[in-house]
């Protein structure tokens, strides 16, 4: 019973969507099938948080290895959850949006938040640099065709492109680095992405049918058939 | 705003720093050269010491150049441009801190243009982060160069709904079933910018502004395409690749990275004179691009040089 009533469940929903997206009278059904997805969203949020507390404060009792970093977390989490719950500074009371201008919940994503993950993104120019300057080696033929593609696109998406090939006259003006960097994106890299795309459409069709119908049920814990 | 600084005049100063870090770079990289063809290789600590210049001096002492909208961009403003007056357009603000260097500029032009051009906009985040950004969006830009428009009347801030593709599958239908209220708790059968609007298939255009999932995709799979309404976006460069095959069709244009964002705002102070004192990030943040990009493209014809000397000795011996 305890494997039937998901199964069941998985079925009824699976099956219910499928036909409700190609048969209009049953639209309603599968706008309040989303919202009950929703409502399961909303308390996976809790189950995250609840989740996040219990490991942290685990690490914290047991003084595990770098069990500071947990302090800290553990302090951002309260701060940042009372400035957003009891809107605290919010100009505009208890009923306006938390992410008011001035709110402490906006001040500690603007002052905190964006620097610091702005900053981490930054970081990989840093190692795009190095890995670009190791790994593109003309080493073999493949290596070279990626090389040469890497060269276009770098050189076409700066102004230096255009300065140094913007004097071809018209007729040419398909091997002017910017068109080339185009040609690139629009034809091969088009190519390739589209059979990416396609492939994974029709994986997700087949990992869909399989949960549907029972195939699949690593996601109760078990070995797929 | 102050134009001088220790009595030399920022323009000197500015010129003087720029020649000095493109003489440090440039020597630098000459010095590399000169050391790959002994087929020596580059310390990877020296790799980030000149992108850390290339990144810093143009900062430091900005050089900008001149963008020219490539027609994957000028697509996407021409169809922005030619839109009647009072069309409602939809800008969904899909991004975190993380890729907002990148993208926000591109949600700041969407938003200008819009504006300017009398449109109702409707904001709205699929991301939890989103909205603050959004927020941001609304106090700088909105309120502080549009002081006329009136939230409810010309724009609509409908914030942050957890559910990702959910959302979209609802607001598809019904815009009221997943938006009873807009941020602030006003319902939007009170708001005049929701006069006409039952679900997204009543929009005139909608933009949306990300680089992650949910994002650009979604909104083509389950809104664009279902609808069949007239869809733009603007995206981190490292995702644009992944959104070509979606244009021209369900995607009029794409922005993809700093550059699509220079290559809007161009186009924007070019069409409106207003905006010709406004902050452009987008194309500031073009000089530190091109010098990174010119770095990391000498270090790459640097690493060949050294490996192919190198493998000529090794066959010698």
């Amino acid at each position: 019973m305890k494997r039937q009533i998901p199964l069941i469940i998985t079925f009824l929903i699976g099956t219910i969507l499928i036909f409700s997206f190609f048969i209009p009278p049953m639209e309603k059904l599968e706008q309040t099938s989303t919202l009950f997805f929703d409502v399961i969203a909303v308390f996976a949020f809790f189950l995250g948080g609840g989740n996040l507390l219990r490991v942290h404060f685990n690490k914290l009792r047991r003084r595990k290895r770098d069990w500071g970093f947990s302090t800290v977390t553990l302090i951002g989490f309260f701060v940042t959850l009372a400035a957003g719950l009891f809107k605290i500074a919010n100009p505009g009371g208890i009923a306006a949006s938390p992410t008011t201008e001035g709110a402490l919940l906006q001040e500690i994503f603007t002052y905190v938040l964006i620097p610091l993950q702005s900053t981490m993104y930054a970081l990989l120019a840093f190692f795009v640099a190095s890995a670009s300057y190791r790994a593109f080696r003309a080493k073999n033929r493949e290596a070279t065709i990626l090389l040469v593609a890497a060269f276009v696109i770098l050189l076409g998406r700066t102004p230096f492109g255009m300065m140094l090939t913007g004097w071809m006259p018209d007729s040419l003006s398909v091997l002017q680095v910017p068109n080339l960097a185009i040609w690139v994106m629009n034809s091969p890299n088009l190519a390739g992405q589209r059979a990416i795309m396609i492939g994974i459409g029709l994986g997700v069709i087949s990992m869909s049918l399989r949960l549907i119908l029972g195939i699949e049920r690593t996601y109760l814990g078990e070995e797929g058939a | 705003m102050l134009d001088v600084t220790f009595g030399i005049p920022l323009v000197v100063l500015s010129d003087v720093g720029q020649a000095i870090s493109l003489l440090l770079i440039g020597g630098g990289l000459l010095w590399i050269f000169i050391r790959s063809l002994k087929a020596k290789e580059v310390d990877r600590r020296v790799v980030f010491l000149f992108i850390f210049f290339a990144v810093a001096a143009p900062i430091l002492f900005p050089i900008t150049f001149q963008e020219k909208a490539t027609p994957i961009v000028k697509k996407l403003f021409d169809k922005v441009e030619s839109l009647p007056a009072g069309s409602k357009v939809l800008i969904a603000f899909d991004f975190d801190p993380a890729m907002a260097p990148e993208v926000q500029p591109m949600a700041n032009a969407f938003t200008r243009h819009c504006l300017v051009k009398g449109y109702k906009v409707i904001f709205m985040s699929l991301w939890a982060t989103g909205q603050a950004l959004l927020t941001q969006t609304l106090e700088r830009v909105v309120k502080g160069e549009f002081p006329e428009k009136q939230e409810g009347v010309d724009y609509i801030n409908l914030g942050y709904k957890a559910g990702n593709e959910g959302v979209l599958n609802v607001i598809v239908t019904n815009f009221r079933m997943m938006f009873p209220t807009d941020v602030n708790g006003v319902p939007l059968d009170s708001t005049a910018v929701f006069d006409g609007i039952k679900s997204c298939g009543d929009l005139d255009l909608i933009i949306s502004v990300g680089g992650g999932k949910p994002g650009i995709k979604e909104w083509v799979l389950f809104v664009g395409d279902r609808v069949n309404v007239p869809m733009g976006a603007g995206v981190a460069a490292v995702v644009a690749p992944q959104l070509y095959p979606y244009y021209p069709k369900q995607l009029l244009g794409l922005l993809g990275g700093v550059k699509g964002a220079a290559e809007y705002e161009s186009e924007l102070v070019k069409h409106y004179s207003r905006f010709e004192h406004t902050d452009t990030p987008g194309l500031r943040m073009m000089g530190p691009q091109t010098l990174a990009h010119v770095v990391i493209m000498a270090f790459i014809v640097i690493g060949n040089i050294s490996y192919f000397i190198g493998r000529r000795r090794e066959r010698r011996r």
